[in-house]
């Protein structure tokens, strides 16, 4: 095949993806949230709890619905651009992607309906259950697909017969070498995204002297968050990386824009990594530091990119840059964390103006450190669709430069547009607060027998003080 | 190739021919589950242009928005299990029809966050009305033009697809994109009948008895084109003793119609939609007779594009385990959300 046809098919795939994913690393998160603010509620009664956790359950609607749309282009993309590799790996990736939908897309789908529509019409009790089962179910959606993405990394399990990956031992696909790592990072990252989005969101409240009461809630469940997962996130990476260097060390290569395997590697704080001279440009290091990072050893040697023929090797500069926005905004969280916990620990958080200013414009920093670390992961496993099983040149589709062309430009259109209004909505939904009209809760379902009625009284007399009405 | 494999194939206990074809019967199950739930689903936007109203278009929103991300989840399954099942089909049937596809993933973004969208961005939501409407309408005129290609046949070597990218545009492709947009506004329009009362249900009920002619119309249409254009069809259904053995299909088809019409007539909640359910639950099962045991039409039969027993095994296992529970809470919803549904502001 063409090979313009596989570079615009990976820049369509590497869109919708990147897309796609911003929007599950919220969920994944926000889901867990709010079912621990619903089910904090049932125990304590508070009010503030049920009106942030209404408040919350509006924005998690409209980022659900934007992951769900994009998700669905996914789970067809792969068979529109990759056909060859749906023919090669099917076997193996097909049933942990099946999974994905039975155990996962169709609980959270399904009990998400209950979730936004069932304040007034089950018992609370049921309320919380569904808020719970969504949660459930958005995890066990990222233990299939990162199941099958760390396949696709590191594959085991399978044999091949024919030039076609077959399944031997499931446990061993499902379970392969990358996946505990990624799994962890993945998921760790999620939360921090969420927390980062909710304690930013506290700070812009108490800087404009609105709710406060909620506002502190949410500025304590976030930073708590932050400050005990940003140094976890650390040491998983850490951890990641080590295992990397066992499975994929042609990826650590890039990383480290590390040239020459026979001597040790040196941390390279800043560097144009130049392919064509095989060294590193404006390079600013300290010596040794990258080989004790992975060795446990200054002297400590690991493979280069000159180890790799230059067909094998990834893309450098992407990967080499992705790593260090990664890493940098990791070090950033940390710091905001120990700083936060520090000031609460000194009671003076909620007074703290310079730290609660910039802390309003932290949302972004999880969503940009997940996106880089795939253009890591990813871009490191190049030339690799299927890393020693299939390239990405092989796995393109039979379709043709224009056809892909033309869907690339409507997915940047469409995309563009229901990306920026879907942000917009969030931001306006934001600037209304929890106690504004975040969620009226009316005669919208249908009309109710008559038990479930007083149910419902019951409720909205629990939570009295919520203000309703537009 | 014909049903005397099938049953043999069934008879014979061997895993490698019976496993898959219990597995084309559970993604026929997903397919014609899809096209029912997300049927009435995608119709309700096909009659947004009709029906005009703000607060008429609130209520038919109110009706399904509680199950429509539920809805969509059974075409990730049947795109899901064809991948799982069987990966040679779905290798060359996604870069087959690559254009309708993307375009109708793109109207299904439209139309799917256009049920959160419409009711933040109120009072200026005219963009996200425009984009519910044209969304739902697309998205079923591209999942007709989907079909009707692949009941025509698409260009196969060497186990690849080798069409061009406009192969699909051709007049029977397009008709059944019509035809798809009918029934779609058809079970909608019943749905309404059913989850509604006062004006939203008069109308709907107007408009169900002027889409119920045009669907039947259509069907003929289809039945008799591809027999004319393609002999193994007419050969599967108007030989004997075939014809006597499936001559119950058309039978019950119209049976269903006429339910569908006499709930119509007698103003009756629930009988339309079922009926509705039939029409298309039987047309459905024409088409499967039209085409077994072949998955992508002449070019590859269901034993053919089968992934490894292994692999197929894996799955089956647990669809069979996972399924009936995914139906029992899928059905349990409904019914939680069951009864009409009044004028009156969202939940939002
Ligand atoms: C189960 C499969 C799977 C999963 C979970 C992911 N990817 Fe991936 N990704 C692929 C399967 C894949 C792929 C089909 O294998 C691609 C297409 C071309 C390629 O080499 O790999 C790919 C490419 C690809 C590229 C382009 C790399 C290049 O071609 O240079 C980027 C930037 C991403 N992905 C980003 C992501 C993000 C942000 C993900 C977050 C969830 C992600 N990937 C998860
Ligand atoms: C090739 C990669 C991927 C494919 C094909 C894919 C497919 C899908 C599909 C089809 C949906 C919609 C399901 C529905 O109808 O509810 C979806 C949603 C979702 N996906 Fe992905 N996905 C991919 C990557 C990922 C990754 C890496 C994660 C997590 C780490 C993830 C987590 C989720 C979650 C949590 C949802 C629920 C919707 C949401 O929260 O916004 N996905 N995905
Ligand atoms: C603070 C130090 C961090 C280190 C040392 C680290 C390390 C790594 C490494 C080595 C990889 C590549 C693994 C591979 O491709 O095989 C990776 C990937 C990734 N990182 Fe990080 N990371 C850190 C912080 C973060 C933070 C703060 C986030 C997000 C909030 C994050 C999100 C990700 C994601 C989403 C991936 C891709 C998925 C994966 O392969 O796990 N990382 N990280």
């Amino acid at each position: 095949m063409d090979i313009d046809v596989t570079l615009l098919a990976r820049a369509q795939f590497a869109f919708t993806i990147a897309f796609h994913i911003i929007f599950p690393s919220f969920t994944i998160g926000l889901a867990a949230f709010i079912a621990t603010l619903l089910v904090r509620w049932r125990f304590t009664g508070e009010p503030h709890i049920h009106r942030l956790a209404r408040f919350w359950t509006k924005i998690f609607a409209v980022s659900f619905a934007m992951g769900v749309v994009s998700g669905i282009v996914l789970s067809y993309q792969i068979g529109t651009n990759w056909s060859r590799f749906s023919v090669v790996v099917g076997p193996v990736l097909g049933p942990l992607l099946g999974y994905e939908v039975l155990t996962a897309f169709f609980l959270e789908a399904t009990f998400l309906g209950v979730m936004l529509f069932g304040w007034n019409r089950v018992s609370p009790t049921f309320h919380v259950a569904a808020a719970v089962l969504v949660a459930i179910g958005t995890s066990m959606s990222a233990f299939w697909i990162l199941a099958a993405n760390s396949w696709m990394q590191t594959p085991a399990g399978h044999i091949i017969r024919n030039g076609i990956a077959e399944p031997a031992d499931w446990w061993a696909i499902i379970f392969n070498p990358s996946f505990p790592y990624r799994f962890a990072h993945m998921f760790t990252a999620c939360y921090l995204t969420t927390s980062l989005v909710v304690m930013a969101v506290g700070a812009r409240y108490l800087i404009a002297g609105r709710f406060e009461r909620e506002a502190h809630t949410m500025l304590r469940m976030g930073l708590g968050m932050v400050a005990l997962l940003a140094p976890l996130q650390l040491v998983i990476g850490d951890a990641h990386g080590l295992n990397t260097l066992e499975y994929q060390p042609a990826k650590v290569a890039a990383m480290e824009a590390h040239w020459d395997g026979s001597k040790p590697g040196d941390l390279v704080l800043f560097a144009i990594p130049n392919s064509v001279t095989e060294r590193n440009d404006y390079a600013i290091t300290i010596p040794g530091l990258a080989s004790f990072v992975l060795t446990h050893d200054f002297n400590g040697k690991f493979k280069g990119l000159k180890d790799f023929k230059k067909e094998d090797r990834p893309p450098i500069l992407p990967v080499f840059f992705a790593f260090r926005i990664m890493v940098g905004l990791g070090l950033l969280m940390i710091g905001v964390g120990l700083v936060g916990a520090y000031l609460w620990a000194r009671g003076q958080l909620l007074k703290a103006r310079w730290y609660l200013y910039p802390a309003q414009f932290l949302w972004p920093t999880g969503f940009i450190a997940i996106l880089a670390g795939w253009w890591v992961t990813e871009t490191g496993r190049q030339p690799w669709i299927a890393t020693g099983i299939l390239r990405t040149a092989d796995a393109i589709s039979p379709v043709s430069f224009g056809a892909v062309l033309t869907t690339l430009v409507l997915f940047v259109i469409v995309y563009g547009i229901v990306f920026s209004m879907g942000l917009l909505y969030i931001n306006r939904l934001i600037e209304h607060g929890p106690s504004g009209s975040a969620i009226h809760v009316d005669e919208a379902v249908p009309s109710r027998p008559l038990a479930a009625a007083t149910e419902a009284a019951r409720d909205a007399g629990r939570a009295s003080k919520t203000p309703k009405g537009k | 190739m014909g049903f005397d494999t099938t049953i043999a194939a069934l008879q014979s206990g061997d895993i490698a021919l019976w496993l898959p074809l219990a597995w084309a019967a559970l993604l026929g199950t997903a397919v014609a589950l899809y096209v029912i739930l997300d049927g009435f689903d995608l119709g309700l936007g096909i009659l947004f242009p009709v029906m005009p109203a703000e607060d008429d278009r609130d209520v038919m929103m109110n009706t399904v928005a509680p199950f429509w991300d539920g809805n969509e989840t059974w075409l990730v399954l049947g795109g899901g299990g064809l991948f799982v099942a069987f990966p040679k089909a779905y290798a060359i049937i996604m870069p087959a029809v690559y254009l309708p596809l993307i375009i109708m993933l793109l109207a299904l973004v439209f139309r799917g966050v256009a049920f959160e969208f419409r009711w933040v961005s109120k009072p200026q939501h005219w963009f996200w009305d425009l984009a519910f409407a044209w969304g739902s309408i697309t998205a079923a005129f591209m999942q007709g033009v989907i079909l009707g290609t692949l009941l025509q046949g698409v260009r196969v070597t060497d186990g690849a697809f080798s069409g061009g990218a406009l192969d699909w545009l051709t007049p029977f492709a397009l008709f059944c994109g019509l035809a798809i947009v009918a029934g779609y506004a058809l079970l909608a329009a019943t749905w309404l009948v059913m989850k509604t009362e006062g004006e939203i249900r008069i109308a709907a009920r107007g408009y169900a008895l002027m889409l119920l002619p045009l669907v039947l119309l259509a069907m003929a249409v289809v039945s008799l084109w591809t027999p004319l254009t393609i002999p193994r069809i007419a050969e599967r259904w108007f030989t004997m003793p075939n014809l006597l053995y499936l001559s119950p299909v058309p039978i019950a088809l119209l049976g269903s119609a006429f339910v569908c019409a006499r709930g119509l007539r007698g103003r009756t909640d629930i009988a339309p939609f079922v009926g509705a359910l039939g029409i298309f639950l039987l047309g459905f099962l024409g088409l499967v007779i039209s085409n077994a045991p072949y998955l992508v039409p002449t070019a590859l039969t269901v034993w053919e594009a089968a992934a490894p027993v292994k692999s197929q095994w894996f799955m089956f296992v647990g669809t069979i385990v996972l399924l009936p529970i995914i139906l029992g809470y899928t059905v349990f919803i409904y019914y939680t959300f069951r009864g009409k549904v009044r004028h009156g502001a969202g939940y939002h």
